[in-house]
């Protein structure tokens, strides 16, 4: 019998939707051997109120590591402790979501547990001898697949790529003690500063409109958060070089040194495509794009296309989708 | 002060890449190469912290064929002191045999700092950093968008989704390096010739079997694009529209 | 563009890093503001301290006077590499190091080396050089600019210079004057001259078609009185100012190359691209025609400059060497702007492609640093022997 282990990160108290696709994926690559699905969940005193999300999306048993000191996350903590339970429990697999704090911790698993592990999957598939995973490589412009032979298999899964599914299981919560005393930690948060509140992420929004030069000023983003807004659930990203400009702040950037978004619609706003700029949103389910030059690269991508001059497009767009939601 | 960087030299991102006959990985004959571009700013970041300083030196570190010189010199032509070369006929997919051969370099270098990029761009996995700092049991701190470094102790902003950590640790420490915090320096052309002069030390990668590896390369489908619906706002309307019925996604 | 002759396995490792450092400046901080500075008609100034950074300003002087120390091959890759931003950009470049670092360097006392050096090498001061008059061009010789020695031992100066790069921007001007009124060019001396002192004055000079991304400027001088140590000590006769003009044509052969290079790869990937009559108008035989005479003369004048180079290091160069290079390399080039011009059709008007502005930009260099006519006349004396200049 082959359980998965999986860890399920939570911020402010809060679990975040990433722990559900863990689970979620654990879910998957237990269920090839009738395995358990065991996730592992720190915090501060009163996390362990969150376990029955755990469960209801197919943890069998949710290990609650509960201390003051874990009010923050702490990746040493997270990683002495999950390391632990990994070789304690004879795991066959290790999983995480490839979010930033799973990118930090899921390698230093792996590396406490003295083996390999695939980073940043897109999908996974049990072999006889181990995991075949396919991973975005090359500036996201190839889909390699990697072979893992080491055991545990320890995998992170790239946020969105796979939706958290409800499978309820039992999600018997137990107590675990973490394996270092969380006060020794060497790296401590000293602050934890909030994004733009009420905001999707970048990365989990399903409509991201993005900015470029194409605006000609700072002042013209305005109309792309006004578009963003009319959406209604849309997160705004921006193009590198108004990012360098001082436009917008560089955590905003999509592109092959900024973030990789996957929404369903990416509405690309005088961005003239540049591949250092698509390679962060080239799978993006459909791609609008407004720009003044008919040749741009943009428009080789983009599944619908407008010529002209972004700041009188921008604004029909956004009444006319503020009209299009109205409807519903 | 005592700075390592572990750089990797990939190739130019702008390229157009073909598969192997084989399809098992990119085809990378008559490709250019050059430095990461996270690794760039990891030596940039490097640089500025000892100019700051008006003390120490930048130590670039790579695992590979000898190819991988040419990465070394350009960050001696930044400014690097010294580099290390440490050979392997090709570079492993498996990041946690390349992380135990660096820090098996790496463990008596008396290094302050240990910097990695966020990820190399053709690997794209982001796994060495935080492994060899495990492995050297020194603190790893990533994703790190701005750094500072005073007597013996660092303090770091984390960028994670919506949001960011400060965070504070003790050197020595390993830290990889996000977008945001330095645009690398072109190598001066008096850098350039200065860089032959300094030392870059060769010697055999001590490397495992590897227990990752890339078993086939696919270019993803490629899009269909290139629709141009209309012209300025007048084409708005069938845009709402395509969006509600064929697109689906309003 | 390709390298089709694998020209690159001439060049060393070292060389082949400071032309790819110089392409990665150009590519991210000239090309994306040259068109407008080129329509605007202004020189982007600020480009001047990252380029100072990169060590471009007397690149192949010693590293003892704040310089590169590079040799000849990569200061031509320097210039290739400028030019393919804009012949004005190289222009600024090829005025400061070949026409004012180069007299100082070679003509100089210790203490101006180590005072100009290497705060020109640092842009900190920006240099132009004065030969060229109203109307005196390509017979220098004739000049009327005149130095008078006074018996404190300063010089007192009268005269004007007009197609003076960096002329208005400059803060120390190499002014090249006949003295003690002996008319006869063995007389010419050179002078560094401070360009706030009183009686000197500078006049940008409007309406130009060409090289618009540049200062270019009369300058007059009047009364103009400089110290002792103004004077260029070991300069003497036209020989002076033809030696750094040498230094600079070498470059400009280089350079013009660079100007070449970006029309043909500005035609090529066009040509690749633009459809008409449902297929791209590369898979024409006229357009093909066009981009073939391109690349074979690119090729012959890359050849050509690289063993000028080495010919050069090995400091066994002459004059007639680098003339036969400059109206080469310079005619070559204009020919392939204006095809490039014509390929990219009504595209190529248009100050975002860069064929035109090139095409206009060398006609400049067509003239400047020797126009071609000189440079045929040059080569004739040195195949026949025999001066057919006129006088």
């Amino acid at each position: 019998m082959a359980n998965v282990l999986v860890f399920a990160e939570t911020r402010s108290g809060d679990l975040r939707k990433v722990a559900l696709e863990a689970v979620t994926a654990g879910r998957a690559l237990a269920d090839k051997d009738g395995g358990e699905v065991h996730a592992v969940m720190l915090g501060a005193p009163g996390i362990a109120s969150k376990a029955e999300q755990l469960g209801r999306h197919g943890a069998d048993v949710v290990l609650v590591v509960e201390h003051q000191a874990l009010a923050n996350h702490s990746a040493e903590v997270a990683a002495a402790t999950v390391a632990a339970r990994a070789k304690a429990g004879a795991y066959a697999a290790v999983v995480f979501s490839a979010s930033a704090q799973g990118k930090d911790l899921a390698p230093r698993v792996a590396a406490k547990l003295g083996v390999p592990m695939a980073a940043d999957v897109l999908s996974f598939e049990r072999t006889g001898t181990g995991i075949n995973a396919k991973h975005a490589g090359y500036a996201s412009k190839v889909v390699q697949t990697l072979t893992l032979s080491a055991q545990p298999a320890i995998l992170s899964v790239r946020p969105g790529a796979v939706a958290p599914a409800a499978t309820p299981k039992s999600g018997r919560v137990e107590s675990l003690a973490p394996a270092m005393d969380p006060g020794t930690a060497r790296v401590v948060v000293k602050e934890m500063v909030q994004g733009r509140s009420g905001k999707p992420d970048l990365g989990e929004a399903p409509v991201v409109v993005s900015g470029g030069r194409g605006l000609r000023a700072a002042e013209n983003f305005r109309l792309v958060e006004e578009l963003a807004d009319a959406f209604g659930n849309a997160a705004v990203g921006c193009t590198r070089a108004v990012a360098d400009d001082g436009w917008r702040p560089q955590s905003d950037q999509i592109g092959q040194t900024g973030r990789t978004v996957s929404p369903q619609l990416y509405v690309a706003v005088g961005i003239s495509g540049a591949i250092q700029h698509l390679a962060g949103m080239r799978t993006a389910k459909t791609i609008v794009a407004i720009n003044r030059d008919k040749e741009a690269p943009i428009f080789k991508v983009a599944d619908y296309g407008i010529v002209g001059d972004a700041l009188e497009i921008v604004p029909a767009l956004t009444a006319a989708v503020r009209e299009a939601k109205k409807g519903h | 002060m005592k700075i390592a960087v572990c750089i990797k030299r990939v190739p130019d991102m702008e390229s157009r890449f073909r598969i192997s006959s084989d399809g098992k990985v990119v085809d990378e004959t008559g490709l250019k190469f050059d430095m990461s571009d996270f690794d760039g700013y990891a030596v940039e970041v490097a640089l500025q912290i000892t100019e700051k300083l008006g003390q120490g030196e930048v130590v670039v570190v790579s695992l590979g064929p000898d190819a991988v010189q040419e990465a070394l010199r350009k960050a001696l032509s930044m400014g690097a002191a010294r580099a290390i070369h440490l050979k392997a006929d090709r570079v492993p997919s498996d990041g946690f045999a390349i992380a135990r051969a660096l820090a098996s370099e790496l463990k008596s270098g008396g290094f302050d700092l240990i910097m990695f990029g966020k990820h190399a761009m053709d690997t794209m996995s982001g796994v060495v950093g935080p492994m060899t700092a495990e492995l050297l049991g020194l603190p790893n701190v990533s994703a790190v968008s701005k750094l500072d470094v005073v007597q013996g102790r660092g303090t770091a902003r984390r960028e994670l989704e919506g949001a960011a950590e400060i965070v504070e640790f003790p050197l020595p420490a390993v830290v990889s390096i996000d977008e945001g915090i330095a645009r690398p320096r072109y190598p001066s052309l008096k850098g350039i010739m200065a860089a032959k002069k300094k030392p870059l030390e060769s010697k055999p990668a001590q490397l495992d079997a590897p227990r990752l590896e890339v078993t086939k390369t696919e270019l993803p489908p490629d899009r269909q694009g290139g629709r141009i619906i209309g012209e300025g706002a007048a084409a708005v309307p069938e845009l709402v529209r395509l969006l509600q019925t064929e697109a689906k996604v309003l | 563009m390709q390298d089709f002759y694998n020209i690159d396995s001439l060049l060393s490792e070292e060389e082949i890093a400071v032309r790819d450092s110089v392409r990665r400046f150009v590519d991210d901080n000239v090309l994306p503001i040259i068109g407008e500075c080129y329509v605007e008609g202004r020189f982007p100034r600020e480009i001047v301290p990252g380029l100072a950074e990169l060590g471009v300003f007397g690149a192949n002087l010693p590293e003892e006077y704040g310089c590169a120390g590079l040799n000849n091959v990569a200061y031509g890759l320097i210039m290739q590499e400028l030019e393919r931003g804009d012949s004005g950009v190289r222009s600024f470049a090829s005025v400061q190091g070949a026409l004012v670092m180069y007299p100082i360097y070679a003509f100089g006392s210790e203490e101006q080396k180590r005072h100009y050096l290497p705060k020109m090498a640092s842009g900190e001061i920006i240099g132009c050089f004065g030969l060229t008059e109203p109307d005196f061009g390509s017979n220098p010789a004739g000049m009327i600019t005149m130095a008078r020695e006074q018996s404190d031992g300063s010089w007192v100066i009268n005269g004007a210079k007009m197609w003076i790069t960096n002329g208005s921007t400059a803060q120390a001007a190499i002014v090249w004057a006949k003295t003690n009124d002996d008319k006869d060019q063995r007389s010419i001396r050179g002078f560094i001259v401070p360009t706030n002192t009183k009686g000197f004055r500078s006049k940008d000079q409007k309406g130009k078609l060409s090289l618009r991304a540049s200062d270019t400027s009369e300058l007059v001088l009047e009364d103009v009185r400089v110290p002792k140590d103004a004077l260029l000590p070991k300069s003497g006769g036209l020989k002076s100012p033809l030696m750094c003009l040498t230094q600079a044509r070498y470059g400009i052969s280089w350079g013009a190359l660079g100007a070449a290079i970006a029309c043909f790869e500005e035609a090529s990937s066009y040509a690749k691209t633009r459809i008409m009559f449902d297929r791209p108008i590369g898979g024409f035989q006229l357009q093909q025609l066009r981009l073939a005479e391109m690349l074979t003369e690119i090729v012959k004048g890359q050849l050509l400059c690289v063993q000028l180079g080495r010919l050069k290091d090995r400091g066994d160069f002459t004059p007639q060497q680098v003339s036969l290079a400059k109206r080469n390399n310079v005619h070559i080039a204009t020919d392939i702007a204006r095809e490039a011009r014509r390929l990219l059709g009504a595209n190529g008007i248009l100050a975002e492609y860069s064929a035109m502005r090139h095409m206009a930009n060398l006609e400049s260099v067509y003239t400047y640093e020797g126009t071609h006519d000189v440079h045929t006349l040059v080569l004739g004396q040195a195949v026949t022997g025999l001066n057919a200049f006129g006088a």
